[in-house]
């Protein structure tokens, strides 16, 4: 299942290379990853996708707290939380099927953002499931490209996430190994 | 203001770290720092290749707890340190690594000598840093000392551009905490998780601790034998444990694992409650995960919260320096008996390794283990023996006992062969004034043996114990029990290695049968110089007992059973010792 984790990191050179080479090193396969600045100064955000169980969400987690720039972690998988991506569908339309794409792209709230004679650039933001369901939409054309910046990720609400994350608990999942060994009998 | 040059800015740095030896081989990209090294008063140990450097911190830094350290110059030089790093990742072991780089300004275009050895180095340091200003020179050694040896130790490297070096500014050496706003080596257990260990412990019936290499870096031994004598819990050791609790305590089991005794290993699978202080749940002690303790509640007390339930599911997990966890424990561990359970797996002690040998046959022949245990009763137990890897590696797990803490070194997570000869070495300068003995096989030794002449430079005395069975006798057991006797790697043609350490200007000494031993050990011990002794053993011998890898903990292939039992060797009576 796809976890999705926020990572705060020091932007510092090689940084991006460091979490990158993680997962890979952990075989963790990550299905997007985007990085960009914050609010702060010196801190960027990652907002990585990956490919894992609740056990392997949380062995990612600690695994990235090893990092030296890694600030602070967060799982937004279960929280509630606006996850967004942006979509650029590059499309090759005649002139007849201009009309027939414009009153697509008006129902999925998407916008039309460069046309020629030939072919037209719309785009999309949204949550996955939405943006998958726009570009199945959009193969009834044909597409000449697709372009996805991969997901972002905030918590809904006011609280704000302090950089320091308190005591570390057993890092085990809620429902995890201490109920999964209950059912065995404790005598040999 | 004083300006130092980069160059002086890193020796100044070591100095105030408080390093007193360094492991290194110069070069173009070094050079700087090399002319600087004059005028400061730390010792600079001119190895023989650079993979004997970080082997020779490594060794310095297992036997004095402090962080060992090793300089190359850039590309050839820093990759051949690779081996090196990467064996003191798997064994958590603190060094720090300065490398020289091509100039800041060529960095990306591959000059001469250039390599990427940050990018290289990456997934198996525990930090590393490229610097490329003079004036940040102090700041990333600082952290990368601090950083090596807090949290989990480990390796950190520090490739230094060459104009970062020759440059000049003003030495800042910051005191304070340093802003390593992202690195908590101190993270902690919730007080609850406390209670959850604390419940289980009291409730357990058959109890067994699982000691690994935490138990030394932390320095926890008084604490786990507080806990241990406690509430009567037996202990089984992991390689890199053994040391951490005396061999000869009462509730000391011994090695588990791939080739631990027999009964260790069946008494985790029928333990209730498995105790894992300061260990990872390596394959090499686990076999089959599947089938591995199923039986058992399992507490996990681990620096590295990463480790937790990483290979084996655990009931609760405690975060933290090992000796700061059992002492916030402790007031709540209550005091027990479980006799039932330890003469229960006193009952399993079947084939004890000790009784084995003492049942060897008399071929006339040198066996290994027969050698191990000799020179641990001439030893006393006293001496700090660094391993190589091989069948060697575990028969001196098995048959020398060891006592105290940091005087067994030996490569567990990577099995480096090549090992042992310069990080006894590197022991030898932590410890000048204790007996070294370097046991290697003779496949490893032909690995790194130039650091021979590092020895005869330096003048320092070791032992060097080389198990000759003209085989790489642990590929030819796998062989043997796995492939069908296919042997597509033959009989290992070596070197004369009497005339090879004379070739070094050292004394060597060759010994074929056990009558000879004692006697020329002694000389060998006595000798002030290093010697080199050439045992002969027999050569198709095999490293019983054993798990297969991969293969249920407890379904181990057992010693063969001797038909004739004979003592052998001068002092048969005190074999007794280690039984
Ligand atoms: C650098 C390296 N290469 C290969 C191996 C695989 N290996 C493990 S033990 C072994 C044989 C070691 O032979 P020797 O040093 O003679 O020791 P013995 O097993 O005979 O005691 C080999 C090749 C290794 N551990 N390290
Ligand atoms: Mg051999």
């Amino acid at each position: 299942m796809a976890h999705t984790l926020i990572a705060y990191v020091e932007d510092k050179p090689g940084v991006l290379n460091r979490v990158a080479s993680l997962f890979r090193r952990r075989a963790f396969n990550i299905v997007s990853l985007t990085v960009g600045r914050t609010e702060q100064a010196g801190v960027s955000r990652m907002t990585i996708v990956v490919d894992t169980d609740e056990l392997g969400a949380r062995r990612a987690e600690a695994n990235l707290y090893k990092l030296v720039n890694v600030l602070r972690v967060d799982d937004v998988t279960n929280k509630p939380a606006v996850v967004r991506e942006l979509v650029l569908v590059k499309l090759g339309v005649t002139a007849e099927q201009r009309t027939a794409v414009l009153q697509l792209v008006n129902v999925f709230r998407a916008r039309v953002v460069d046309i020629s004679a030939e072919a037209m650039i719309t785009e999309i933001t949204g949550s996955q499931d939405k943006v998958e369901s726009f570009i199945e939409t959009m193969r009834a054309f044909h597409i000449i490209s697709v372009a996805r910046t991969g997901l972002i990720a905030m918590v809904r609400g006011g609280g704000k996430i302090s950089a320091n994350p308190p005591l570390v608990a057993a890092q085990l999942p809620e429902n995890g190994a201490a109920e999964d060994t209950a059912g065995l009998s404790m005598s040999v | 203001m004083t300006k130092l040059t980069g160059a002086q800015m890193i020796w100044e740095c070591l100095t105030l770290e408080g390093v007193e030896v360094v492991f290194g081989y110069p070069g173009g990209a070094i050079l700087p720092t090399y002319d600087a090294m004059l005028g400061y008063k730390i010792h600079h140990v001119l190895v023989r290749h650079e993979q004997g450097a970080t082997h020779m911190a490594d060794g310095y830094a297992r036997a004095s707890g402090k962080v060992g350290v090793a300089i190359a110059t850039s590309g050839p030089g820093a990759t051949n340190m690779v081996t090196g790093i990467a064996t003191a990742m798997m064994d958590s072991v603190p060094i720090v690594c300065i490398t020289g780089q091509v100039g800041s300004k060529a960095i990306g275009s591959d000059a001469f000598q250039e390599t990427d050895v940050t990018g290289v180095t990456l997934p198996i340091t525990k930090h590393n840093y490229l610097v490329t200003r003079t004036e940040d020179i102090p700041r990333a050694i600082k952290e990368a000392f601090f950083i090596a040896r807090s949290g989990r130790q480990g390796p950190v490297l520090v490739d230094i551009t060459k104009d970062a070096q020759q440059g000049s500014a003003e030495f800042v050496w910051e005191v304070g905490p340093l802003r390593l706003p992202g690195y908590r080596p101190d993270l902690r257990t919730l007080p609850s998780e406390l209670e959850r260990a604390l419940h289980l412990i009291n409730n357990a019936e058959r109890p067994l601790i699982l000691a690994g290499h935490g138990i030394i870096s932390a320095g926890a031994r008084a604490q786990v034998l507080e806990f241990a004598e406690r509430a009567q819990v037996p202990i089984a050791m992991t390689l890199l444990g053994l040391g951490g609790i005396p061999a000869s305590h009462g509730l000391n089991l011994g090695m588990m694992g791939m080739h631990g005794e027999a009964y260790v290993n069946s008494a985790i699978q029928q333990a209730d409650l498995l105790l894992a202080f300061g260990m990872r749940f390596d394959d090499r002690v686990t076999g089959n995960l599947k089938t591995y303790a199923v039986n058992a509640r399992k507490i996990h007390i681990d620096i590295d919260s990463s480790e937790l339930n990483k290979n084996v599911r655990v009931d609760v997990g405690l975060v933290g320096d090992l000796r700061d966890v059992l002492q916030e424990l402790l007031p709540g561990v209550q005091s027990a008996d479980h006799s039932a359970w330890l003469d229960h797996i006193d009952s399993m002690k079947g084939d004890l390794a000790v009784r084995d040998i003492q049942s060897l046959p008399d071929t006339g022949h040198l066996y290994a283990a027969h050698v191990i245990n000799d020179i641990w009763r001439l030893t006393k137990g006293n001496a700090i023996v660094v391993t190589d890897v091989g069948q060697h590696q575990m028969w001196e797990a098995q048959y020398y006992k060891h006592d105290h803490e940091r005087t067994l070194i030996t490569s567990g997570g990577l099995g480096t062969m090549g090992f042992a000869l310069p990080a006894a070495i590197g022991a030898k300068f932590a410890c000048p004034d204790r007996e070294v003995w370097v046991v290697a096989g003779d496949g490893g030794f032909q690995m790194t043996m130039a650091e021979l002449a590092t020895i005869k430079q330096e003048k320092i005395k070791l032992n060097i114990a080389i198990i000759n069975n003209f085989y790489l006798g642990m590929v030819r057991q796998w062989q043997e029990f796995f492939y069908e006797k296919r042997s597509a790697a033959p009989p290992l043609l070596g070197p004369d290695f009497v005339k090879l350490a004379e070739a070094f200007g050292l004394r060597g000494l060759r010994i074929k049968q056990r009558a000879e031993l004692q006697g020329l050990v002694e000389e060998a011990r006595a000798d002030s110089g290093t010697v080199v002794i050439d045992f002969q053993v027999e050569q198709e011998d095999s490293v019983f007992p054993m798990v297969p890898a991969g293969a249920d903990l407890d379904k181990m292939i057992r010693r063969p059973a001797r038909d004739v039992l004979i003592e052998t060797g001068a002092d048969a009576d005190e074999w007794e010792l280690g039984a």
